[in-house]
């Protein structure tokens, strides 16, 4: 029986002019674009220096900023006012103010003030932005106080210098840390809301009417819905795995056979999830809502974009519950740090708890129905 | 008894009562017609009695199985066609047909000659989507689908609507050959002429049974006398004669409008009435009283009743 109704399947997902194109343009677009796009590494600031002091001294932080990468010195202003000016018309984001005096300063007291002041409408820009700026006022302060005790011919007091190494991202690349999770993404979709969506098009139709008059058992139908999208999950995942070699030199450090696994519990569970919002939704408009619901807070709650660790607590319970957590944490371990089966337990008896609990929710919501 | 059995059966949604206390039985070789306008109940209690529906009271068998008790038994001894089209339009015709074939455990060949008279007339467009059929030949695809299995009875839901005159009734001539090979079937239509070609027919409105005989002994059952009325400007005429005394009802009815009148009136005093109030061309004739006489009557009565 389940021969017929997957071969009938296999027949409308081909016949389908729009969705086997999906599974392929799908990951390259969505594993393309958004890393790219969504970047947290902030370059090219435009940085307006307002220097009163013209002294060698004040030239040199210019130049040090300048030549650091991040900055772009966009204008060169008189007054702080003019400079501020420059920040509401956008043509800066960031101010550097190095006051008169400031080579006096340094000479004799060893130390001197500057101010700087960012744009943070958009505030991890601002926010970043005078973080590194500041990290090279530091940087010149420590270079300018070792040059002046050494020409002053007293001992050079030695200083803690701190060497930050960045572990399984050496270059804290945003890109790094978005792809596997947009792999989670991708099979959040295929595998758990198109089947789902499959089944509410059959009630809208009317045509799953006159499959309940057949013989048909519920859960053959279902499982004829599910193993197709199954299929074109993983399909999806490889091709995936393909477009991360190829454009981002990205390979999993551990094994793809963990991966695998993961997924299959992962898959499992949004499939879960899927079958409960269609046994709600009578139409594809109610449900496609019901989806946009439940994406919009698993990608915000469940660390896609951000950490979860630096939400607030409320946040981190909540996202407690959300499956797409769990394998995001699962496909970065594996694809950044090689982590094994063994490490990561908790994740997969979180997963399988998930799967076993939303297809429980999945049938008692069915019964329920008429 | 195979066939259709049906007691007591009542289904509500809500304060609405889409099916209240129907009652009736239908065998082998019958075809049972239920007319009634849009909203009757006559798709709730088709859905009942192919056991997509839990009645709320009631008992019903079908083909000697119990709706509630066996209801996957029952699946694969009825053939129901819906009354929207609900074959799967991205495949094609052929490709529909084996698919309901398949899925009951049988295939085209076997039961070929079941279905040889309507499929053959679909038969050059097999390999055409079933969404790109027209109307009467996706009926004729939906009851190829709906007989494909040898089914014992059979349940059409409004068949005839939506399809040209033609198809219609060539749609009938299959239902009736099918009855002679032993078959029930159920049918529901909003179309009172079609009466005429069932054994027995029920006359539904607001989830009841008005009427449960054969189409000849319901129009007996029309006590009143009718008229049949024309003129030459009818939407005055009709209602001119609704204020007449005498008159108990009047309803268009195709180029006339059917009076019902009492026993006593006089109809040359009528025709005067009409004539002295400007009507011209009027000409009135007694006139035998149809299914849908019946059915206004029964309406009528059943709202005065309440």
């Amino acid at each position: 029986m389940l021969r017929y109704l997957l071969e009938k399947e296999f027949k409308q997902f081909g016949r389908n002019k729009f969705l086997p194109r999906m599974v392929f343009m799908f990951p390259f677009v969505s594993l393309l674009v958004f890393p790219l796009v969504a970047n947290f590494d902030v370059r090219d600031m435009n940085l307006s220096i307002v220097d009163h002091d013209h002294s060698p001294m004040s030239r040199r932080l210019t130049q040090k900023a300048s030549a650091s990468g991040y900055f772009r010195v966009t204008q060169v202003a008189d007054s702080y006012e003019r400079a501020l000016r420059g920040i509401e018309d956008d043509t800066a984001d960031i101010i550097l103010e190095i006051p008169s005096g400031f080579e006096r300063d340094m000479v004799r007291q060893r130390s001197a003030a500057v101010m700087i002041a960012a744009n943070t409408v958009n505030g991890t820009r601002g926010g970043l932005g005078s973080a590194y700026l500041a990290g090279i006022v530091n940087d010149y302060a420590g270079e300018l106080r070792a040059e002046l005790m050494a020409s002053s011919g007293r001992l050079v007091t030695p200083s803690f210098d701190i060497i930050q190494r960045y572990r399984f991202n050496p270059h804290l690349e945003y890109r790094v840390f978005m792809v596997p999770a947009i792999m989670v993404m991708l099979l959040t979709m295929m595998c758990g809301f198109l089947p789902a969506l499959n089944i509410v098009g059959e009630k809208e139709k009317g045509t799953i009417e006159q499959m309940n008059v057949t013989p048909v058992r519920r859960f053959e139908f279902i499982l004829a819905k599910l193993i197709p999208y199954w299929v074109v999950g993983f399909v999806a995942l490889n091709i995936c795995f393909f477009v991360a070699w190829a454009f981002y030199g990205l390979t999993p450090v551990g094994g793809v056979g963990t991966i695998y696994l993961f997924a299959s519990v992962f898959v499992l569970a949004v499939s879960g999830l899927g079958l409960v919002i269609s046994n709600f939704a009578k139409t594809i408009q109610q449900a496609m809502f019901m989806m946009f619901f439940f994406v919009v807070t698993m990608i915000f709650l469940g660390g896609l974009y951000t950490p979860v660790a630096s939400m607030p607590d409320w946040a981190q319970r909540i996202s407690d519950f959300l499956p797409l957590k769990y394998f995001i944490i699962v496909m970065r371990s594996v694809y950044l740090k090689g982590s094994h089966v063994t490490d990561m337990l908790q994740p997969l008896t979180a997963l399988a708890c998930f799967a076993v609990g939303l297809n429980a929710l999945a049938v008692v919501s069915y019964r329920k129905r008429s | 008894m195979p066939g259709i059995q049906a007691q007591n059966i009542s289904k509500r949604w809500g304060a609405l009562a889409a099916v209240d206390d129907v009652s009736f039985d239908a065998g082998p070789g019958q075809v049972f017609g239920i007319l009634g306008p849009d909203g009757a109940g006559k798709t709730t209690l088709f859905r009942i009695l192919t056991t997509l529906l839990l009645p709320d009271s009631g008992q019903a068998a079908v083909d000697d199985l119990d709706v509630r008790r066996d209801f996957r038994k029952i699946r694969s001894r009825v053939g129901y066609m819906p009354g929207r089209f609900s074959l799967y339009q991205d495949l094609t015709v052929e490709e529909n047909l084996n698919f309901y074939a398949s899925v009951f455990g049988t295939t085209i060949a076997e039961n070929y000659h079941l279905i040889k008279d309507i499929y053959q007339q679909i038969e050059p467009f097999r390999d055409r989507r079933a969404g790109a059929l027209s109307g009467g030949m996706k009926q004729k695809l939906a009851l190829s689908c709906a007989l494909i299995h040898k089914p014992a009875v059979l349940f059409l839901d409004e068949p005839t609507t939506g399809v040209d005159a033609v198809s219609r009734r060539e749609l009938w001539e299959m239902l009736l050959k099918l009855r002679d090979q032993g078959l029930c079937i159920a049918v529901s239509t909003p179309y009172m002429d079609e009466a005429a070609m069932c054994d027995r027919v029920a006359l539904m409105m607001q989830g009841r049974f008005m009427a449960l005989d054969t189409p000849a002994s319901i129009t007996r059952g029309f006590k009143h006398r009718l008229l049949a009325i024309r003129g030459d400007r009818m939407p005055a005429l009709l209602r001119e004669l609704r204020a007449l005394p005498g008159v108990l009802a009047c309803h268009a009815f195709g180029d006339s409008h059917h009076v019902t009148v009492a026993d006593d009136l006089d109809v040359a005093a009528l025709a005067r009435t009409l004539a002295e109030s400007g009507h011209k061309g009027v000409e009135i004739a007694p006139v035998a009283p149809g299914i849908e006489d019946c059915f206004m009557a029964l309406a009528r009565d059943g709202g005065e009743a309440k």
